[in-house]
């Protein structure tokens, strides 16, 4: 039903105790993520919203389980936060923190080199698998469970997209911010891939934006190896060309990584684009009705139906936007 | 106070002068949206000098602020020297910035033309920049050019030195005519910069044995300056052997990522606010990204990519954007307030498009800064509100109560063309 984060996801916060650290937490919890343990560094052996702290995150792992580590952590310190994670062996790693010096990510992309951990961010909103697990600060309300995979560089553009999917009965398996930084743990390509293995999800929405050349490296992954609809929206068209894209930079990342040349590659890749990002809805629902698959407004015709459907007592707050 | 003073007199200016869009920041990407100054950047003279901290060889300079040092200069280094202007953007040589002087009298007379005046390079847009500094420094004799720099590749994940024959030439135009002659070496922390990096690099561009011998230190103090001081950039160009087979270098270009700043206390000195634009330096006061366009339909918006999407949107409907802002996710009335005084003081803008997903940022606490800065400020300007997320509809339920004549929008297609519609019947 989904990819990276589900209902047996086991988390551990590090920075529980502080204060955005307590309030998301809290938010998580109320969604129904299981939080099993925080970390702050002085106050292990306490209790923070219900949740017991720990010192270091190898004991939180040790005496809890846990399976994935969410990190609330300043900028200055957060590089530190995931190379400890990435030291206690932990597969999944969500980073929100923005501002982190990318001397410092160097760092952390060496520590994952060759490592079994997964990194997604830093400054991005998290993941959620809508009904199941929200790891991150995005509203969870607005979400909506079913098979449409939602992957992006931004954090509020996301919540647009999935807003209007939401409110035209379109449910999501998985949504992931995967970063704005120019060092991120996990790239488009590697959450298509895992959008393209996961059988409950049965499109794919693409939010990118100008700069850089994720976005082509992803059109070119989905024409090679992808046989579901993708939805394709890039940010900044109507940004004026710039007379230099950040100088040298541009020259060893390849293109100008302009609108108009990603819009190029995700059309030659066979990716459905909209230029209006308030059309990304009704994309997906043009391209899934075309197509024949199921929506969740169409639940009788999955498999899976009398599982979920059980689950109706949550649907109450994963209503749409409207509902609110 | 004289200082804030003339600040003020600028502001005003900018105010009432037809100033053309152009992004100060060159380059385009998320991080110039999303921050401002994620690359703060310093003059050549400054960069010099750290380098030359590092034991990069730079020329003997000096600095003149008009043309009696910058005789004095001359006279104390040496006939012919080089006269350069300094200024935050490159291409200065072609814009007439950089002047070989073989008389004291020469240095002088350069000196005097180029301060004050406005330096128009292919860098700095129609609008040119004005000078304010010189660097004046010994001629050498130059035998080769090459082009040298560091940065951080996003695909290597780790910084890259990349090098080129091509000393002096802008590297984009190497690299579209000859892509294959620039050599790319990523240096990974597991290793470290290490002797045979810098062989490979100096070996590549064709050195003799001998100036490779030179190169190893050379290459290895850049990369030190490089890591130490948290560059975003480091460009050498060009980099000079010179007759007596020495590097040299003899341009130098550094820019800093702003992330990393808070640890070098040192560097945030050398930034130079006449560098940036005004209103984004008082943005950058209220913690908003704001880069002013050229349209006449303020925005403001939280999340970089939304804050683009809504761009994207206003030109879609027939409207021309007048800024960029981002309010950030954790915005508060005071913040919102500053946004709309930052806004509003673009004297093109005919009409104010808010467009808010609120996540950590409740949509009743925006509506509250919204109504309260409208009330204080006296706003006539049509303001559009496009409100989706937490809280909403306490949001929406503040602006219909506020008594104020809010135009509330459904969507921000909805949203963009009202406001397109509204900026055309304010005009």
């Amino acid at each position: 039903m989904s990819i990276l984060v589900d209902k047996a996801t086991r988390v551990i916060v590090q920075g529980l105790t502080g204060r955005e650290g307590s309030f998301h937490s809290q938010q998580m919890i109320d969604y129904g993520t299981r939080i099993v343990a925080g970390v702050t560094p002085g106050k292990g052996g306490s209790k923070h919203v219900g949740v017991p702290v720990f010192n270091t995150v190898v004991d939180a792992v040790r005496e809890t389980g846990a399976n994935a580590v969410m990190a609330f952590v300043p900028p200055s310190f957060a590089a530190d936060a995931i190379l400890e994670a990435v030291d206690a062996s932990l597969p999944l790693i969500i980073c929100i923190a923005e501002g982190i010096p990318v001397l410092d990510m160097v760092r952390v992309a060496a520590s994952l080199r060759g490592s079994k951990t997964r990194l997604i961010g830093p400054n991005c909103p998290g993941i959620i698998s809508p009904g199941q697990c929200k790891l991150g600060i995005m509203p969870g309300f607005i979400h909506k469970q079913g098979h449409v995979g939602v992957v992006s560089r931004s954090g509020t553009l996301t919540y647009e997209a999935v807003g209007q999917l939401s409110s035209l009965g379109i449910g999501q398996s998985t949504c992931i911010g995967i970063g704005g930084d120019p060092i991120i743990g996990t790239n488009f390509v590697e959450v298509i891939r895992m959008f393209n293995d996961d059988p409950e999800t049965h499109a794919i929405v693409m939010i990118g934006e100008i700069g850089g050349n994720a976005e082509e490296a992803a059109a070119e992954f989905i024409k090679k190896q992808v046989k579901k609809p993708v939805v394709g929206f890039i940010a900044g068209q109507t940004a004026p060309p710039g007379r230099r894209m950040g100088h040298a930079g541009a020259i060893i990342s390849g293109g100008q990584g302009t609108a108009a040349e990603k819009y190029e590659a995700l059309r030659a890749a066979g990716i459905h684009t909209v230029e209006s990002p308030a059309e990304i809805g009704r994309a997906v629902a043009a391209v899934i009705g075309r197509r024949g698959i199921k929506s969740a407004r169409k639940p009788a015709m999955r498999k899976k139906t009398s599982s979920r459907q059980k689950k109706s007592p949550d649907e109450k707050k994963l209503a749409p936007v409207s509902k609110d | 106070m004289e200082h804030c003073l003339y600040r003020l007199a600028r502001l005003a200016a900018y105010k009432y002068t037809e100033v053309p869009y152009r992004f100060v920041n060159s380059s385009i990407s998320r991080r110039d949206f999303a921050r401002r100054r994620s690359r703060m950047k310093i003059h050549e003279y400054q960069a010099k000098a750290i380098l030359a901290g590092f034991g990069v060889p730079v020329p003997r300079g000096k600095v003149a602020r008009n043309k009696d040092e910058a005789r004095a200069a001359a006279e104390d280094l040496g006939l012919p020297v080089v006269v350069k202007a300094q200024i935050h953007a490159g291409g200065r040589g072609k814009g007439g910035g950089v002047k070989v002087a073989k008389s004291l009298d020469e240095a002088a007379s350069f000196a005097e033309r180029i301060l004050g005046a406005n330096l128009v390079t292919p860098q700095t847009g129609p609008e040119g920049r004005m000078v304010r500094c010189l660097l004046v420094e010994e001629a050498l004799d130059i035998r080769r050019e090459l082009y040298l720099s560091l940065l951080v590749d996003r695909a290597a994940r780790a910084p890259i030195f990349m090098a080129s024959m091509a000393g002096g030439m802008e590297i984009e135009e190497v690299a579209k005519d000859r892509p294959e002659s620039i050599l790319r070496e990523p240096i990974y922390p597991e290793t470290g910069f290490q002797p045979y990096h810098a062989r490979k690099l100096a070996f590549g561009l064709g050195l003799s044995t001998e100036i490779v011998g030179a190169a190893v230190p050379f290459l290895q103090s850049l990369y030190r300056a490089f890591l130490e001081t948290d560059a975003s950039l480091l460009e050498i160009n060009p980099c000079v052997i010179t007759g007596d087979g020495q590097l040299v270098a003899l341009d130098a270009k550094m820019n800093f990522d702003d992330n990393a700043l808070y640890r070098h206390p040192e560097l945030k000195e050398l930034r130079d606010l006449e560098e940036e634009t005004p209103l984004e330096v008082e943005a950058s006061k209220f913690k908003l990204n704001y880069i002013k366009l050229d349209g006449n339909i303020a925005c403001m918006v939280n999340g970089a990519g939304l804050a683009m999407a809504t761009m994207d949107i206003i030109k879609l409907s027939g409207g021309r954007p007048a800024n960029f802002l981002d309010v950030g996710g954790d915005a508060s009335e005071q913040r919102v307030k500053n946004a709309f005084c930052i806004l509003l003081s673009d004297p093109h803008v005919r009409a104010v498009f808010i467009n808010v997903f609120g996540g950590i940022l409740r949509c009743d606490m925006l509506a509250s800064g919204i109504v309260s800065a409208a009330k204080e400020l006296k706003i006539k300007t049509p303001v559009i509100v496009r409100m989706e997320g937490t809280n909403v509809k306490q949001g929406q339920e503040i602006l219909r109560n506020s008594g104020l004549n809010f135009t509330v929008a459904n969507g921000m297609k909805d949203g963009a063309e009202k406001a397109v519609s509204l900026a055309g019947e304010a005009r």
